[in-house]
């Protein structure tokens, strides 16, 4: 294309060349290498871009950097507070940068948090039983995975990565060509254009899609032990489809879905272990709704969507702002399903707090205590005779 | 670098694009007047993303006021396809073409098909306009609502500013059109279409900015009620809503206040008013019952 000029190497090179010095690229390169390990995703790509970005604003001055730097090396809200962190660090300057206040649109994870260490270790595994036999499966499928022992957990975490979560099908707008359906006139004449006769009429019949999968993990003390396994089915959920959206809930919601995406369930529990902050400790529910709604449903995630809440209500904060989230997502979401373990113990009653509150805006109640249970809970899912 | 193409001689930098922005009444700050510069002369698509109200449709039509040139606009949804991005054939008048040179007694074959792909019964959808037009502003308005599938053909189009129509070949934009994105996040776009575009997070305005905003837009509307409504919308911001207003809210509620001759914002004219800010019953019976008064105490 004349006019248009793709960014080649050549043209980085030159555009460097020109109007700063040499250890000026070098500076900024260094600085793009600094904004990559906050957290940042600036690739090679991005780095060009910010480089003939930063020839074109010159360099002398900060701003010009600044504005360079976060128009193309950032692509997210949430990575602007950690690039002008990084760019605070890096040029060293009193003053914050000339952007203004970060947005309050995702809980901002910090870099580099406890929670590392509980990454399932690669020693874990080669501990494995060799015994597997079917019915020791069977026995491994009805415990409670709180009973588990490590040995067990090892088999169930194999047996985990097998689960297929997914969301039933919806109708589209979207129509394509079918044998039966609405006639196609479009078609129809198309071929008669062709043909110069209407030999047969086309039909088209409307798309369908999954509806999107959310999931929403209670990550609090008293949920630690089904805290793994809950993180591996989410992981199994995102792998399956695309869209599907993972959060983790406790003292505050952390979105997973990133960290799941990895194809290996070890890789992709350690990345999302590092980026939840708050790993057994309290539940604030209300709260963490409340921010997924405001952040995350309102603007679409939920609309439609299939929505798994996976806690045993445990709220510290006021059940009242509790009830009043649930009734929101009840009517911006397609189904809303509640998981809680101790369902499955005899003699349960939902009276805590939270439970109570949020009971009459559950579609399904289920116990997903158990490998057996979670696999019921994944035929629940795709059943769409269910929905209420 | 690419040439400056259409009108921007005089345009030599950020500040200048805020100049020729705020000559059309659009007050931008450094982040959008260095981004649309950055865009102009890189030749890139610019992604704006931010809340909802906080001006990213009204950038690109600001844009393409301030250049004169014509805006071509691309609503996003579900289902969205080529044949209503790029081009589609009119059947029925093809059909009629026909029927037409069959009656004139027209048999030739290859001249019958040659008129039947006649460029006048290419139908041109936003995108291909944009490009036949150019210079010109192209806004792929909430590009995060149409599906994934999407994404990967606005990077072939974004990529080299072309369309082929097999019948008719391929048609190229003379210069580059300004391609503004905008994204409201309720879905991550590919990260091949965003590596594409610079990227600006629009932010709500401070509240300065934001009287400057109200005072622009609404010349009639006086320097205190201005004052009052951005610094009412600024608490409401802070208050827990299901939806937070924006900029384009606070333009409405002023532009209520005046339509009803309200000179001052007292608890009275607010609640009269306040549908305008508020659009959820949650919204406005929170804030009914926690005074309108304290919304609208002076002071911070």
């Amino acid at each position: 294309m004349a006019g248009h000029s793709p960014l080649d190497a050549a043209t980085v090179r030159a555009a460097a060349a020109a109007p700063t010095r040499r250890d000026g690229v070098e500076t900024l390169v260094a600085f793009a290498r600094t904004v990559r390990a906050a957290g940042v995703a600036a690739d090679p790509g991005r780095v060009q871009v910010f480089l003939a970005a930063a020839a074109e604003l010159g360099v002398d001055e900060r701003a010009g950097t600044y504005w360079a730097g976060r128009l193309a090396l950032c692509s997210g809200p949430q990575e602007l507070a950690r690039y002008d962190a990084a760019f605070t660090a890096y040029f060293g300057c009193e003053q914050p940068p000339p952007g203004r206040r970060r947005p309050a649109v995702d809980t901002e994870r910090a870099v580099g948090l406890p929670g590392t260490d509980r990454a399932p270790e690669a020693g874990e595994t080669e501990h494995e039983p060799r015994v597997a036999a079917a019915d020791r499966t069977e026995i491994l499928r009805r415990r409670d995975i709180a009973a588990l022992d490590p040995a067990a957990r090892a088999e169930l975490r194999r047996l985990l990565a097998l689960l297929r979560p997914a969301a039933p099908m919806r109708r589209t707008r979207r129509r394509r060509p079918a044998r039966h359906g609405r006639i196609d006139r479009i078609r129809t004449v198309r071929a008669a254009l062709r043909t110069g006769e209407v030999d047969r009429l086309r039909h088209t019949e409307r798309v369908v899609r999954p509806r999107r999968l959310v999931l929403l993990l209670d990550v609090s003390g008293s949920m630690a032990p089904y805290a793994d396994a809950l993180l591996r089915l989410g992981h199994a959920a995102v792998r399956r489809r695309r869209g599907t959206e993972v959060f983790t809930i406790g003292t505050r919601l952390t979105r997973i879905s990133r960290e799941l995406g990895h194809t290996d369930p070890n890789r992709a529990l350690a990345a999302a272990s590092a980026a939840v902050p708050d790993f057994s400790g309290g539940t604030r529910l209300g709260d963490q709704l409340h921010a997924f709604l405001a952040g995350w449903g309102r603007r679409g995630v939920a609309r439609g969507a299939v929505v798994v809440i996976a806690s045993d209500g445990w709220e510290r904060g006021d059940p009242d702002r509790l009830a009043v989230g649930m009734a929101r997502l009840h009517r911006l979401a397609h189904r809303v399903v509640w998981v809680n373990p101790h369902r499955a113990r005899e003699g349960y009653q939902p009276l805590a707090g939270g439970m109570a509150a949020a009971l009459p805006y559950v579609d399904d109640f289920v116990a997903g205590h158990s490998l057996a249970a979670l696999e019921e809970l994944c035929a629940l899912l795709v059943d769409e005779r269910r929905t209420g | 670098m690419a040439e400056a193409w259409w009108d921007v001689e005089d345009v030599d930098g950020p500040e200048a694009v805020v100049a020729r922005l705020d000559g059309v009444d659009y007050l931008a700050g450094d982040g959008i007047g260095t981004a649309a510069w950055l865009a102009l002369r890189m030749g890139r698509p610019l992604l704006v993303e931010g809340e909802p109200g906080v001006g990213k449709t009204a950038l690109a039509q600001a844009l393409s006021d301030a250049f004169r040139v014509p805006l071509f606009r691309l609503q996003c949804y579900e289902g969205l396809d080529a044949s209503q991005a790029l081009y589609d054939w009119d059947f029925p008048r093809q059909m009629l073409h026909l029927r037409a040179a069959g009656a004139a007694g027209e048999t030739d074959a290859a001249t019958l098909e040659a008129g039947l792909y006649d460029r006048r019964y290419l139908i041109a959808r936003p995108v291909l306009r944009a490009i036949e037009a150019a210079p010109a502003v192209l806004l792929v308005d909430e590009v995060d609502r149409a599906d994934d599938e999407f994404d990967a053909f606005l990077l072939e189009v974004l990529s080299d500013f072309a369309v082929t129509v097999p019948e008719l070949g391929r048609i190229a934009a003379k210069v580059p059109p300004l391609v503004v994105l905008t994204s409201n996040r309720t879905r991550e776009l590919h990260d091949a279409l965003k590596r594409r575009c610079l990227y600006h997070w629009l932010d709500h305005p401070d509240h300065a900015h934001e009287v400057a905003i109200v005072r622009r837009r609404l010349p009639e509307v006086s320097a205190r009620l201005a004052e009052d409504v951005v610094r009412a919308v600024g608490r409401l911001r802070g208050a827990d809503l299901v939806k937070p207003p924006g900029v384009s809210e606070t333009l409405d509620w002023a532009c209520a206040l005046l339509v009803l001759g309200v000179r001052d914002l007292d608890p009275d004219s607010a609640a009269r008013t306040l549908g305008a800010v508020l659009k959820h019953r949650e919204d406005l019976d929170g804030i009914r019952t926690a005074g309108l008064d304290r919304l609208l105490a002076a002071g911070d």
